[in-house]
């Protein structure tokens, strides 16, 4: 009870800084009372101050006490400590600059990756209890995440037990007419529980409702927020209002949030896909890029859910096995399925950036080390002066703990900066990019890493230094324990070589990764080669003969624009775009039983003008032609792995196969080059490898209503494509100033786009590797540089015993190389274990490539030697007389 | 000359508070008079050690000071004891004399008096 009276009281006199002012008086008061007794004991007025003052005893030990007594100790002596830390900082401020400025570096790199880590691996997604949500794929032979179909998903809310709720969910662009010009919109057709399956509320209106969702309902439109927002300027009675997309008017039932994002994008509108009355969707079979996502029942794990998954497939192959033999079910934790790509390479670029920020403590620890030493005098004298052992530890941890925190603060500045700066050169390289922010989490993580880097780097100098021998230093005889800790300088220098090298070697596998990347022959030419779509108005000649005409109408305009060699209108894949796919079988052999037996290859619907504008290459036979028209037999060129794959040893020109779903028996005129439609980098093995192109006019009838909504165009030009468009938007709107010009992509921008995430990580890893060489290179010059300081004397007595200036060179230098070499080696044996962690990202290239690591390892030597140079050269330049006169 | 002894902090300590309870407030100075006189001048404290002391004693509860006037007509400041100080000694003047009792009959052994 009296120690915590005692404590209150103290923090009230620290809380209100009482001063020496009370005691000084009575002090003074005491004095003149014991003076005026002497006095009146017969002592002169100045005799009895002096035995009053005597009697009193030590004035400034009892202040001492009574202010120990007074104040709250170790707070007082904590801002003793940063004040007298501080003072010493200012006192050497290059010092200060180069240590502050390298963990800013260190604090700074962890912090910005820890940010991206967090907001992308940790976070939960922005959904209420997120953990629940599952991706729903349909698996077939082949495809493990592919798109599912609507029959088999109504079936599946029916029959599944472990999911509380479903939603389909399906792209559609839209065009909006009717206020002022015709634009563009991006949408989703969902089915009625998509909102409530995902847990978000609309801020107007209403979500679906089961009876909007079926076929014959009133159209209905529920509107993204930033849509409304945009279009409508937020008007709060939007709801009832009506839009016109694709030429139907659709009332608005409700706003959702403008903050809602699914798979990080953003959608302007919302329609039922209950309501899509075409045949190919209600087709059980038909895919139709539709997909699929549930909330799982409070309780159920995804293991579980998968196999009750798994018993509804195989009940619905029973049951409908032309369509479901081979198709299966495959659950996926929603927020794996955004990020799980991404997380193997974002914890190898974690432990990168860790490793810098070992290489910065051992930078500052060496700084430290060096100056300490400076400093042995001083320690000393305090020392002398009462410090105990523990004290002065403690002055040099707060110091190291301050200049962490200075270089902590100036981190976190440039990981705001750093961060928002690369999401903002390299977007769509990361998922969940935008929900990258600097949160609580995020700086309580910054000021663990200052004050464990402000530990690591202060203790051993502290620890070293303190062990003071008294008389040693006070003699001025500065040389000796400094052997070990020479040692531990080299040891430290050494450690910063091996971390850069293995640093630099990730980066070096990246760069070559990326170059062969770009070697890869795409099977296609991307320079001068554009792509966009375009949106056809609704209008009375939606028929066969109608499309046709606009389509030739369109290309007539295209290739009159000056610049323009060759344009196609296309649908089905486009490399890296879009995928699609159809089964077939080769005549002469038996059909087979179902859809699922067939084979399966990647069409691509070409116009004569195809082949010439993304540079396809012909092996055989002759490429498709404006004669192959509607009135003419239909024909296909394949391409080489179709030709190889089912027609090994014979030559396919002339044979027939049979397509299904187009229901034609289309001869095979030739044979092209294969298009690598999946990236530059994909697995052959893993996806379906054989193409053909179909002329595009000899779409079936029944399917050419497909190209009269929206199809596809590419362009060769003979200069920069992007100068074209221009011209491209002005005949387009020449034709019908209705139809809509988007999605606009260079064919150098899409395959640039297939390897943005690896771009991404081979610039990180390159900028870490590159400040690791720099911080190398700086500890290095440093240890160098205060030996030749400290064997200053050493170097004159072998220069007077007859060294000569480039036996010294050689000495320095070699001291230099030897700390490189080790560091080398060392750096070597762990590259060599961890650049196996990052093999998946490379490509072209063994984790274990014996020209990057002898690269990496040469320019690392040859930085380590140029950093020894320049004392070296200082060190030759000794003057005998001088360094021996000096001690 | 009689060897001055040293004494703990603890004891100054119970010094003043007793010192306090027969001789009611007094300033610092007094108070270090009137322990050196009734010590019989055995005692070689610095006068100077009793103000962290006072500080403790004060900062613990068990006296109380305030400013006053002293005999040169000086502000001074005056300690009392407080009600808590008046328990504090009790206890602590208990504890004493039964450490006194126990080690004196230590001293008063004799080697006859044990078996």
């Amino acid at each position: 009870m009296r120690s915590l009276k005692r404590f209150l009281e103290r923090f009230r006199n620290f809380a209100i800084r009482r001063n020496d002012e009370r005691l000084r008086e009575e002090i003074d008061h005491h004095l003149a009372l014991q003076t005026a007794e002497n006095i009146r004991a017969g002592l002169s007025p100045a005799k009895a101050r002096r035995q009053a003052k005597l009697k009193f005893g030590g004035v400034e030990a009892m202040k001492e006490e009574y202010r120990a007594e007074r104040g709250l100790r170790l707070i007082e002596t904590l801002a003793q400590d940063v004040r007298y830390a501080l003072r010493m900082l200012r006192k050497s401020p290059g010092f200060a600059a180069i240590a502050i400025l390298t963990l800013a570096l260190g604090i700074g790199a962890n912090t910005a990756l820890f940010t991206v880590v967090n907001a992308v691996l940790l976070n939960p997604l922005p959904y209420p209890h997120a953990s629940r949500l599952a991706a729903i794929y349909g698996t077939t032979p082949g495809v493990i995440h592919g798109p599912i179909t609507y029959l088999n998903f109504l079936d599946w809310q029916r029959d599944t037990r472990t999911f509380s709720s479903i939603a389909m969910y399906r792209n559609q662009d839209y065009n909006l007419t009717g206020r002022g010009e015709a634009e563009r919109v991006s949408g989703y057709m969902i089915s009625a529980g998509f909102f409530s399956t995902l847990g978000v509320r609309p801020v107007l209106g209403r979500a679906f409702r089961a009876d909007d969702d079926r076929v014959g309902a009133a159209p209905v439109v529920i509107l993204g927020g930033g849509f409304w927002q945009r279009e409508f300027g937020a008007a709060p009675g939007i709801v009832g209002k009506s839009l016109v997309l694709n030429g139907v008017s659709y009332t608005v039932a409700g706003v959702i949030p403008p903050s809602f994002t699914f798979y990080g994008q953003l959608r302007d509108v919302y329609t039922p896909i209950g309501q899509w009355n075409d045949p190919s969707f209600l087709d059980r079979r038909i895919d139709m890029s539709a997909h699929a996502v549930g909330r799982l029942k409070s309780g159920v794990t995804l293991a579980q859910a998968q196999a009750d998954m798994d018993g509804v497939a195989r009940n619905l192959a029973a049951a409908y096995p032309e369509a479901d033999k081979d198709a299966g079910i495959t659950l996926v934790s929603m927020k794996r399925d955004m990020v799980g790509n991404v997380e193997p390479f974002l914890l190898v670029l974690l432990g990168a950036v860790g490793f810098l920020l070992l290489i910065a403590c051992a930078n500052v620890a060496n700084l430290l080390l060096a100056r300490s030493m400076g400093r042995s005098r001083e320690f000393a004298v305090r020392a002398a002066l009462g410090a105990s052992y523990a004290r002065v530890i403690r002055q040099l941890l707060t110091e190291s703990i301050l200049l962490a925190g200075l270089g902590g603060a100036l981190g976190l500045l440039l990981a705001y900066g750093g961060t928002k700066a690369v999401l903002d050169t390299l977007p769509g390289a990361l998922p969940r990019a935008n929900e990258v922010s600097l949160d609580w989490r995020v700086l309580l993580f910054t000021l663990g890493a200052s004050l464990f880097a402000g530990i690591l780097f202060g203790l051993a100098p502290a620890l070293k230094t303190s062990r003071v021998n008294l008389q040693e230093v006070l003699n001025e005889s500065g040389r000796g324990s400094s052997g070990a800790r020479h040692r531990l300088q080299g040891v430290f220098a050494a450690a910063e070589v091996a971390m850069a090298l293995v640093l630099l070697t990730g980066a070096g596998l990246m760069v070559r990764s990326l170059a062969a990347l770009w070697r890869v022959n795409p099977g296609f030419n991307p320079s001068h080669a554009i792509t966009f779509d375009l949106s056809l108005p609704d209008s009375a000649e939606a028929t066969s003969a109608g499309t046709r005409a606009r389509l030739r109408l369109f290309d007539q305009k295209m290739r009159d624009i000056p610049g323009v060699e060759a344009v196609s209108v296309t649908l089905g894949s486009r490399p890296m775009i879009h995928d699609s796919s159809l089964p077939f079988w080769i005549d002469g052999q038996p059909k087979p039983a179902t859809m699922q037996d067939m084979h399966q290859a990647m069409f691509y619907l070409a116009e004569a003008g195809f082949q010439k504008a993304m540079g396809v290459t012909l092996e055989r036979g002759r490429f498709i032609s404006p004669q192959d028209d509607e009135h003419a037999p239909v024909v296909i060129d394949i391409d080489g792995v179709f030709a190889r794959t089912y027609f090994p040893h014979e030559n396919p020109i002339g044979r027939h196969i049979h397509l299904a779903l187009f229901n034609v028996e289309p001869e095979i005129v030739g044979v092209v080059g294969h298009v690598k439609q999946w990236g530059l980098d994909a697995d052959p093995k893993s996806a379906i490898e054989a193409q053909f192109e179909y002329p595009f006019m000899q779409l079936p009838e029944k399917l050419m209503p497909l190209a009269a909504d929206a199809v596809a165009v590419v362009l060769r030009t003979k200069g920069d494509p992007t100068a074209v468009m221009d011209s491209v938007r002005r005949a387009v709107n020449e034709i019908d100033p209705r139809e809509v010009v988007y999605a606009v992509q260079t064919m150098d921008e899409v395959v640039a786009n297939s390897f943005a995430a690896r771009r991404f990580s081979m610039i990180l890893l390159g900028i870490f590797a590159a400040l690791a060489l720099v911080l190398s290179c700086v500890g290095i010059y440093g240890v160098i540089s205060y030996l030749v300081g400290q064997r200053t004397h050493e170097i004159g007595v072998r220069m007077a015993l007859g060294a000569q200036q480039r036996d010294v060179m050689r000495l320095v230098l070699g001291h230099g190389a030897k700390m490189a070499l080790v560091g080398v080696a060392i750096g070597i044996a762990a590259a060599l274990g961890l650049t196996r962690l990052m093999a998946r990202e490379l490509f072209g290239v063994s984790a274990h490539d014996p020209l990057t690591f002898a690269g990496v390892a040469f320019v690392l030597i040859a930085v380590a030697l140029v950093a020894s140079y320049i004392p070296a050269r200082r060190a030759m330049r000794v003057d005998p007389v001088i360094a021996l006169r000096c001690e | 000359m009689s060897q001055k002894t040293d004494v703990r902090q603890g004891t100054l300590a119970l010094m003043v508070l007793k010192t306090l309870d027969v001789l009611g407030p007094l300033h610092g100075y007094g108070l270090a008079r009137r322990i050196e006189q009734i010590s019989g001048d055995l005692l070689s404290v610095n006068q100077g050690t009793l103000y962290p002391v006072l500080l403790k004693l004060e900062q613990e509860g068990a006296i109380a000071s305030e400013w006053g006037a002293s005999e040169n007509n000086r502000r001074a400041r005056f300690y009392r004891l407080t009600r808590d100080g008046r328990k504090q000694l009790q206890a602590e003047t208990q504890d004493w004399q039964q450490t006194e009792a126990i080690i004196g009959r230590f001293f008063e052994l004799k080697p006859e008096d044990l078996p």
